[in-house]
């Protein structure tokens, strides 16, 4: 009996990309039910999305007034209630997924797969340890439900299917443990595509020199129509929110086109583009190791470089 | 030795598990009930370590692919524990809290890191010892017998370990503990038995209350580690480190997941440095991506 759950993420009454992505990466067990869980106050718009995505079996909705900001405290005992009928499950590697699936897995009493970017066949996998210096297979159990968050930056998304599958309603069945509230979620309410998904990526680092300075950066991914990122320094000394922190702690981002500017290539940089299409830097240090690995390199001044690229575009 | 027992707590589930762990637990035994009458009015963090190649070093799969080179490399306190211990410190400092306990699960080595723990101003460490790699359920368990043990209010460990990647260990205590987890924390306030933390999240900034005791994990930027100087780390070798043998738990740490291959990464060459802006979006166009 191989059946597969996914819980979904969702935000204002969307479904996550990164939920298609982890129904990509779990086509790969070759398994024939896919069940995809929406735990929402109003869960319908979100399961209406889910049912059209292509593979999926069947949508269950859990509806509950927690779950309009659900931790994962909340969630956790319900996915250890609804586990026991499924060989996998599975979330995304985001920080939603990262904070709820292993509390999950603790309360069902096995390990977790973190940061799945391959899978082999039904209990093994690929994943990168080290800030992706080394890449594991690892094993899972045959006997035990498998855990697994799957790193959205190594997968393609889901398409739509031809038709919507079921929807189907549970009750759900835990409490409120009553001793975590969710207060408030800041966002730096950027315009633009959604770093995470996007198919340009333009980041600036520490060399940007300030928050105006990523005016600059702004104005030419605008141009491209492209996400903005950073590295870690800009993050850090404030030109940018954190959200936009490209990286081994930061986002993990796969585009078709990312550019590094003013960027050193630190290891743990370097990690969150690997899977990137092209890579092109622009530094003024002919030496910096970002070099190493971008596709195309320009040296000089990116305050030069940057406008003059624009005009060009 | 002075032993600080003001704080300590009957474990949450009583059982034998400590009685034959020699001298050490013996005592704590015979002071429980002398105690466990004083209501505990100060706050202990517990701060679990992780020795780890520190995160300089360009880390390499061995030629035989049977794990990765940390022979002669330098190893150092897991960064996203040492600003655990940090902001653990820093509380403590503040007057919140009155002891700050480091831990360690592993080989003889990771002392080292404890006594960094130490110097860094932990008033003493407790050792797990064990020869095997400890996965996170397991480090999860072994955890949840210390906290029996120590009664924290804080659990406080990093986001994640720099080796392993997997950002399990503090989700998983928090659910054996059953108590709350605020993870990836940039910021934490504490008032009235609450904890407020803000934290990273992939949407911006989240804020949570929870209540203690409570299972922290720490962000980057929650602050930056102290560095330790010459007479902290002399005055560290004479603080207090408990060694617990792991066999003498009663706990299931074995392995869950088998790790049956490394490889290292696909390599990805460097490409051309080109002359003008206009010769890049000369190729950017060629390639189809403009
Ligand atoms: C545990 C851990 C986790 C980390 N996680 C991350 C992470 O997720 N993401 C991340 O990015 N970092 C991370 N870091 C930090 C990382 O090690 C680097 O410190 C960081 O990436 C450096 O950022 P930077 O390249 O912007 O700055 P720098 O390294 O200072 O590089 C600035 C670059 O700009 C160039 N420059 C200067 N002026 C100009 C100019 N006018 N025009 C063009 N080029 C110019 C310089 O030549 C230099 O190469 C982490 C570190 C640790 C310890």
């Amino acid at each position: 009996m191989s059946r597969v759950l996914i819980i979904a993420q969702h935000g204002d009454g969307s479904l996550n990309p990164a939920t298609a992505k982890t129904l990509f990466g779990a086509k790969g067990l070759r398994v024939d039910d896919i069940d995809v869980a929406v735990f929402a106050e109003d869960a319908g718009e979100v399961a209406a999305q889910a049912a059209k995505l292509d593979g999926v079996t069947r949508v269950i909705k859990l509806e509950h007034p927690d779950f309009a900001h659900p931790t994962a405290a909340r969630l956790a005992p319900e996915i250890a209630a609804l586990a026991g009928n499924y060989s996998h499950v599975l979330g995304p590697s985001t920080t939603f997924g990262r904070d709820l699936m292993p509390r999950a897995a603790a309360l069902i009493g096995v390990g977790q797969v973190s940061d799945v970017q391959e899978v082999l066949d039904s209990h093994t996998f690929k994943r990168p340890i080290y800030a992706g210096n080394a890449i594991v297979t690892v094993k899972a159990p045959a006997d035990r439900p498998v855990i697994a968050t799957i790193r959205a930056a190594s997968f393609s998304a889901a398409g739509e299917g031809e038709s919507a599958c079921e929807i189907i309603s549970r009750e759900p069945t835990a409490e409120d443990p009553g001793h975590t509230r969710f207060i408030d979620l800041e966002t730096g309410g950027g315009e633009g595509p959604d770093l995470q998904t996007a198919d340009r990526v333009v980041s600036g680092g520490r060399a940007v020199g300030s928050s105006e300075g990523f005016e600059t950066i702004y104005s030419f991914a605008k141009k491209l129509g492209a996400a903005v990122g950073a590295s870690r320094a800009a993050v850090d000394a404030g030109y940018v929110p954190n959200e936009l922190q490209v990286g081994q702690t930061g986002k993990i981002i796969a585009p078709e086109l990312y550019f590094a500017i003013g960027i050193s290539g630190a290891i743990q940089h370097l990690t969150g583009i690997k899977d990137a299409g092209t890579i092109v830097a622009i530094n003024k240090d002919a030496e910096a190791p970002i070099f190493e690995i971008a596709d195309y390199g320009l040296v000089g001044d990116l305050f030069e470089i940057l406008p003059e690229l624009e005009k060009l575009i | 030795m002075p032993r600080q027992v003001g704080a300590w707590r009957r474990p949450l589930r009583e059982r034998g598990a400590f009685a034959g762990a020699g001298p050490f637990f013996m005592q704590d035994w015979l002071q429980w009930d002398v105690f466990e009458t004083q209501e505990p009015n100060t706050m202990k963090i517990l701060v679990p370590i992780k020795r780890v190649v520190d995160y300089n070093v360009r880390v390499k799969v061995k030629s035989d692919g049977s794990g990765v080179e940390t022979e002669g490399v330098k190893m150092s306190i897991n960064p996203f524990d040492e600003i655990a211990l940090e902001e653990a410190l820093r509380i403590k400092e503040a007057g919140n809290a009155e002891e700050v306990v480091v831990c360690s699960i592993g080989g003889k080595d990771c002392q080292q890191q404890l006594r960094t723990g130490l110097a860094m101003g932990a008033d003493r460490a407790l050792h797990v010892t064990t020869d095997e790699a400890v996965q996170p359920l397991a480090a999860a368990r072994i955890l949840l017998e210390l906290i029996e043990k120590e009664g924290p209010e804080i659990v406080f460990l990093g986001k994640q370990a720099i080796d392993d990647d997997n950002s399990q260990t503090g989700q998983m205590l928090a659910a054996l503990w059953e108590r709350p987890q605020a993870t990836f924390a940039s910021k934490v306030e504490l008032a009235d038995g609450k904890a407020t933390i803000t934290r990273e999240v992939d949407a911006g900034l989240e804020r949570l209350e929870v209540d203690l005791p409570a299972v922290l994990t720490s962000d980057l930027r929650l602050n930056e580690p102290r560095f330790v100087k010459l007479p902290d780390i002399m005055k560290a070798k004479r603080k207090q480190l408990d060694e617990i043998a792991l066999d003498e738990l009663d706990v299931d740490a074995g392995a869950q997941l088998e790790v049956t291959a490394y490889e290292p990464p696909p390599t990805r060459s460097g490409g051309r440095i080109l002359e003008s802006a206009r010769e890049l979006v000369d190729e950017l166009k060629n390639k189809g991506l403009l």
